[in-house]
């Protein structure tokens, strides 16, 4: 019998779908376990053939993985994501904000919102960049914002990932996956299209083009095919038709970029860049890279290039800084935040850290900088050595560490060996920001296959699912009117 | 198109081409071979020296044997020519250019990779090499139908196509080489049975048999080489090859024809006017593996120059004169 312990996205108790699911759960009623493994198997072999893989580091060089997909889709309501939506239009509108007035004037800090110091101890903060302000003010112009569901089926934002998140290939291979191995169950079930996004992408980097560029030229710079993201890298150059460029193939001339043709040298003006800020420019950042280019920083800065998503916005992505996105955007906006923080205990305010310190064992301890579950302590799950090693930690660095309490994830029924078991999920809708602002209908949902696991990354035992938005029952969709313009 | 996607594209043409020959000089052998009843392990040797790879080949096993000749020639990594080594290269050269492919070539490359990596441990092979053979042949003319029909014949098509051809030449060139050397000291006995076997089985090799008879008949020693050097019409013969990759190179110029823009348009232009006026009397005077022995050096500054010319500019030189004519374009 299929029983979740927490909030599940298909059952609302074991007998009743939850009503967004309801028209699905019918139909699945009429589909074997052994039809499903079919389809499964059959996605399986589609993903193998058309090479839809991820790197996997720590391994031997180029060692590709095919990322496990689960046949049965995690479906949201009409309602259910437009509150969604409109929560992660308003965030990100209000990051923006707030990465500009980092960089130029500084209200926030002026008036008190925001410490100034811990903007000048991020790691992510590059001074470099006062002064700066890119075109349409636009500096995430692609952000992949985390969301889990807590036991109460309330949405939480818990990383808002401004710096390239990756997974969005996924997302509309996913569906292109769905379609080709399960038509029967997509037949006559209205869920939002994803596809619109290859071309909402393109048009946010042209809109964000140098002033004064008549038909600007965008590419996607890649860090090379051993990257984890390759996949993607190369999935979305081709989507939109741009090229995809190494750091080799780029040279900075007076402040301008160009890239190294058949032809000669060819002007760039906007570089969808999936190159972390440390490595763009050996001139101005780490010198060692190779991956980057020369000059890259001066011609940002002299305004004849524009970096999406622009170097610097990492600020707003230090989980100390997270901790303040509410009352940035009450500050920015005038607003409630829609979305509500995960509560979060910031390291580096002594009252705060005392609290997390006497409360270790029921908190989960993250570093600031870092992302992909990288260096996080579960207190519930962890020994008293790591529980003490972690308190040493904190000790020592303060500004580097955030708490939270643990959050159940929501769960949903994912085909294993078993059976139909829950299994936890979270969810990464995709944004954009550029003259306007764009959200992707649903986003990557990631599953942990591990029964009971809670870790989600791809790296680690995850897998991923197709994510279905239903349409809306009035008949007046939301895509529609996000149709690009002439 | 970026020059380091054209290097790519030119690549993973000629890698793909090459497991191709590959696999068709085994079959070929293997097929020579059955029947003949005695131990033919003699046989097996001039097909490392038509891959080129003899040097290599001695270093890890030795003498030439059946088995030990097909290994290396179908699945030893350490071999670079290999058909794994090859279509492993030519699925990384893909990889990197993914953006530029369309979506069924890749897909065609990658299912390549993963038949030619399953039949890794395929202990059928070293016994029967031929339906192997034939899943390549195939994959490879899937692959090239499916570029054909799905991308456009843009400039990376073009890169593309020279590649295969200078590849194709340069297999046809060796096949040709080393069997008329092994076969010449039974051209007195025209009419013998084995003769016209083996000179048949050159021509399959490169699968010519069919259009030969068509054009020339009977078998004899000077039209088979007339019909792999010269002819106009069959795909794999090298003049055939050499006409086709200066057409490419003509098309990515802009040249008009007859006229050159840089060094190896002109060496392709070269090399094709003096095969158009060359007659297989000729060759067989000069010698043919020395002639040969010259379209291979041919070849081979072909390569270099199209290298100098598109793949790696040298952008300090022309940084100054191209940055002012892209200004001017805008």
């Amino acid at each position: 019998m299929y029983n979740s312990e927490t909030f599940d996205e298909m059952f609302a108790t074991e007998e009743t779908p939850r009503e967004p699911c309801r028209a699905f759960v019918e139909r699945l009623g009429g589909v074997s376990i052994d039809e499903l493994r079919n389809r499964q198997v059959a996605a399986e072999l589609h993903l193998n053939n058309m090479g839809i893989t991820f790197n996997v580091y720590g391994h031997e060089a180029g060692v590709e993985k095919v990322w496990p997909f689960d046949v049965l889709p995690r479906i949201l309501g009409y309602d259910e994501w437009a509150e969604v939506e409109a929560g992660l239009k308003q965030r990100v509108t209000a990051l923006n904000l707030f990465i500009d007035d980092i960089y130029n004037e500084q209200r926030v800090i002026k008036d008190g919102i925001v410490p100034e110091h811990l903007i000048q101890t991020a790691s992510s903060y590059r001074p470099e960049l006062r002064g700066f302000s890119p075109t349409n003010k636009a500096w995430c112009h692609i952000s992949g914002v985390d969301l889990v569901r807590d036991r109460d089926g309330k949405f939480y934002v818990l990383e808002d990932n401004l710096r390239c998140p990756s997974g969005v290939s996924y997302v509309l291979e996913n569906r292109e996956i769905m379609k080709r191995t399960f038509s029967t169950i997509f037949q006559g079930m209205a869920v939002t299209p994803v596809d619109q996004y290859p071309e909402q992408l393109l048009r946010t980097l042209l809109d964000c083009a140098p002033a004064g560029v008549d038909s600007p030229l965008a590419v996607v710079l890649t860090p090379g095919v051993y990257n984890s993201a390759y996949f993607e890298h190369t999935f979305l150059a081709q989507q939109m038709g741009v090229e995809l460029v190494q750091g080799v193939d780029l040279t900075v001339v007076d402040d301008y970029v160009y890239m190294r043709t058949t032809r000669g040298l060819q002007r760039v003006d906007v570089i969808y860049r999936r190159i972390d800020d440390d490595f763009l420019d050996p001139e101005c950042f780490r010198e060692d890279s190779v991956l980057g280019v020369r000059g890259l920083m001066r011609a940002c800065r002299a305004g004849n290039v524009t970096l999406a998503n622009a170097p610097g916005t990492g600020v707003a992505d230090d989980k100390a800084v997270y901790a303040y996105v509410p009352d940035i955007i009450r500050y920015y906006l005038s607003e409630e935040p829609i979305l509500a923080n995960v509560p979060t205990f910031v390291c580096s305010d002594e009252k705060q850290r005392e609290h997390v310190l006497a409360n270790l064992k029921d908190l989960v301890v993250k570093p600031t900088n870092e992302s992909g579950g990288y260096g996080i302590v579960l207190g519930p799950r962890a020994t008293d050595q790591e529980l003490a090693a972690c308190a040493d930690r904190i000790r020592a660095n303060p500004r580097e560490h955030i708490a939270q309490p643990m959050l159940d994830l929501s769960t949903a029924p994912t085909l294993t060996a078993d059976g139909l078991e829950p299994r936890h999920v979270d969810l990464r809708p995709f944004v954009l920001a550029g003259k306007e602002v764009y959200v992707m209908p649903g986003g990557l949902t990631r599953v942990a296959l591990v029964r009971g696991s809670m870790i989600v990354n791809s790296s680690q035992g995850g897998g991923s699912k197709d994510t279905w938005v239903l349409r809306d029952p009035s008949g007046t969709d939301t895509w529609k009117a996000m149709a690009p313009s002439a | 198109m970026l020059s380091r996607v054209a290097e790519s594209v030119f690549w993973m043409s000629r890698y793909v081409e090459r497991a191709e020959n590959v696999a068709r000089f085994i079959d070929v052998n293997d097929n020579l071979t059955l029947g003949e009843g005695v131990d033919l392990s003699e046989q097996w040797a001039p097909l490392v020296y038509t891959t080129g790879d003899q040097e290599l080949f001695t270093k890890l096993y030795g003498e030439p044997q059946r088995e030990s000749v097909l290994r290396f020639l179908a699945f030893d990594p350490r071999n670079p020519n290999s058909i794994f080594s090859c279509i492993a290269a030519a699925r990384e050269n893909a990889r990197s250019v993914r953006e530029s492919i369309t979506v069924p070539m890749w897909e065609q490359i990658n299912k390549y990779y993963l038949l030619v990596q399953s039949s890794l441990q395929n202990a059928r092979f070293v016994a029967e090499p031929s339906p192997f053979c034939d899943l390549v042949k195939h994959a490879s003319h899937t692959l090239v139908g499916t570029t054909d029909a799905t991308m456009s014949h843009n400039e990376a098509w073009h890169f593309s196509r020279i590649g295969r051809l200078l590849e194709r030449a340069d297999k046809t060139s060796r096949i040709l080489d080393v069997q008329y050397f092994h076969l010449l000291p039974n051209v007195q006995d025209v009419g013998s049975t084995l003769d016209v076997v083996r000179w048949s089985a050159l021509l399959k090799s490169a699968s010519a048999l069919t259009m030969y008879r068509r054009v020339h008949g009977r078998i004899t020693p000077d039209r088979v080489a007339e019909f792999l050097l010269l002819d106009r019409d069959f795909p794999r013969s090298m003049r055939f090859c050499v006409m086709r990759a200066q057409d490419s190179i003509n098309e990515i110029t802009g040249s008009r024809p007859g006229t050159f823009s840089c060094r190896s348009e002109q060496q392709a232009g070269r090399l094709r006017s003096e095969m158009d006026y060359t007659a297989v009397d000729d060759v067989v005077q000069q010698g043919m593996h020395e002639y040969i022995d010259g379209f291979q050096d041919r070849l081979n500054e072909i390569g270099a120059a199209l290298q100098k010319d598109f793949f790696t500019l040298d952008t300090d030189a022309e940084t100054q004169h191209q940055t002012q004519s892209q200004r001017m374009l805008r």
